[in-house]
């Protein structure tokens, strides 16, 4: 699959910051007055931010609200109206923390069950689909969710739920690269099946239907960059779990919080950008690729 | 709504006879040319006559060769490729704003333009590869069966069917009901061998496709051959001297 700018720093950031208000909304912690504006601002940033990111891959953005109309069977309808309502209930919460003092909360914990609701809703968007069998798992989502929760629970300060969070989330990374590695084969479509030919003998792409590139090759076919996964594998692995792991374990001091969250948050993008480099559409059989 | 309907009262679909296809894309031009002048945005190209071209297309013809496992002459299938309006269209279910839909009357599978925003969403849901974005209009474009046509009171009677069908020379491409098992395409499917592609993808394809028919094998029927000794293996006389001579050099 093309690794769109877009949708990486979506998923990434948006992830992230439903993580963070999850957190917020438990109240872990339940800060007051300009701390909790501080920290509700940046959780905002990057769910928000996130999601507007999103509309720039669409091709009339101005009719994104026609999106909210299909939630009885479609994930992505379903996490537009998930994410408006966490951000509604947690925008509430937030107000009273940071107006008033006062922390109300059941609120919290409604705000933060529909912000991994939108975690999930996200997750199932990419899980859902059979045409690309390296996310068509229930691990898709596992990763989703507990990438989300390690990276709310490093930016919330809980650094003890961290730890143990990104070590999970390692373990789970690492399931799903090696899992994601035999998802094609295991799915039993190949260019026989796509063919029809598959009893007949041998199958080989003769001739493309055109010289040129077109939408779907753009789209569905990316191999440039995947020569390089193992590396970037080990780099993601590094600087999402080694290095806030490491910076946590040291004495706290600001400096060292923000080194851990922007290698996490870095990590972060290169994993996501192999979940979609690697990811392998079955419409690129037709053409004789992956 | 996306949801899609538990049943549609006739399926509508074509068989695409593979044995018959020539290969010669006439499918492919005919249904730029319709679907571009009548229902919808046009099909847009981008820089048709530069270096790279690129453009949106409904329907595109591959070709593919198979190599028999019991050895024999390979054989190289023109295979076109269209929009195969599923029963179980996860084109559909997919899709945010209810642009996507499948019509009850005939199972058409179509997209509302103006609702459409562009995700690309039903596109990775497709395993076939038949919805393509149209880059100037960034609304997403599909095969529509030539819904324009097939109804249209306009046109004499024997265009009323695809732009495709109508056109192809070889005959390689049938148009009807697959509801009423007596319809042509039902029974050209089923005396023929329709098959359905990427069967596991669980999309119950309304589309058939017609096998090719094997390759004629020849048999031996040259009674004198295996009297004939060969002459000559070795040369001899001036032949077996210019032979050694050339071998010394």
């Amino acid at each position: 699959m093309h690794p769109a700018p877009s949708v990486i720093i979506f998923t990434s950031l948006s992830g992230i910051g439903f993580g963070l208000l999850f957190f917020l909304g438990l109240g872990l912690p339940a800060p007051k007055g300009w701390v909790a504006f501080v920290f509700f601002a940046i959780a905002y940033v990057l769910a928000v931010g996130g999601l507007l990111a999103s509309t720039f891959h669409l091709g009339h953005p101005e009719r994104f609200l026609k999106a909210f109309s299909q939630w009885r069977s479609s994930w992505l309808s379903r996490e537009a109206w998930l994410s408006v309502a966490a951000l509604s209930v947690m925008g509430l919460y937030g107000a009273g923390l940071v107006f008033y003092g006062v922390a109300i909360a059941p609120l919290g914990w409604v705000g933060a069950i529909l912000s991994l609701a939108t975690v999930y809703a996200t997750s199932m968007i990419y899980a859902q689909l059979k045409t690309v069998p390296r996310w068509n798992t229930p691990l898709t989502t596992v990763l989703f969710m507990v990438l989300a929760l390690a990276g709310g629970a490093l930016l919330s300060g809980n650094i003890n739920v961290a730890m143990m969070l990104l070590l999970a989330a390692g373990v789970v990374q690492i399931a799903y690269w090696i899992g994601g590695d035999q998802a094609l084969a295991r799915s039993g479509t190949t260019l026989g099946t796509a063919t029809g030919f598959a009893q007949k003998g041998q199958v080989r792409a003769f001739e493309p239907p055109h010289t040129g590139t077109n939408y779907l090759l753009r789209e569905f076919v990316h191999v440039v960059g995947r020569k390089h996964a193992a590396k970037l594998r080990i780099i993601s692995l590094i600087l999402m779990i080694g290095t806030p792991i490491l910076m946590l374990s040291l004495t706290f001091s600001h400096v060292i919080a923000l080194i851990a969250v922007i290698a996490h948050i870095a990590g972060v993008f290169v994993s996501r950008w192999l979940f979609f480099a690697q990811a392998e559409h079955v419409v690129g059989l037709y053409y004789g690729k992956r | 709504m996306t949801e899609l309907p538990s049943r549609t009262n006739r399926k509508l679909g074509l068989v695409i006879d593979l044995d018959t296809c020539v290969g010669c894309h006439a499918c492919v031009i005919s249904c730029k040319g319709w679907n571009t002048e009548n229902y919808g945005a046009p099909l847009s190209d981008q820089s048709a006559y530069g270096a790279n071209p690129s453009g949106t297309f409904l329907n595109r013809v591959h070709s593919y060769e198979i190599m028999p496992e019991s050895g024999g002459a390979a054989q190289l299938i023109h295979f076109p490729k269209s929009c195969l309006h599923c029963e179980d269209a996860p084109c559909v279910t997919v899709c945010p704003t209810g642009a996507s839909y499948k019509r009850v009357d005939d199972g058409i599978v179509l997209v509302n333009e103006n609702d459409c925003i562009g995700c690309g969403l039903c596109a990775w849901a497709c395993p076939y590869g038949a919805r393509e974005m149209d880059a100037a209009e960034g609304v997403m474009k599909k095969c529509t069966l030539c819904v324009d046509r097939i109804y249209n009171d306009n046109l004499p009677e024997e265009d009323r069917v695809p732009a495709c069908v109508r056109t192809c020379p070889a005959g390689a491409r049938h148009f009807g009901d697959f509801a009423d098992p007596d319809s042509n395409v039902s029974r050209l499917s089923a005396e023929r061998g329709g098959f359905d592609l990427m069967p596991e993808q669980g999309t119950k394809p309304v589309n058939k496709y017609l096998p090719p028919r094997p390759k004629d094998t020849m048999e031996e029927v040259d009674i004198l051959a295996p009297l004939l000794a060969p002459i000559a293996e070795e040369p001899v006389g001036f032949m077996a001297w210019l032979d050694k001579t050339l071998e010394k050099i």
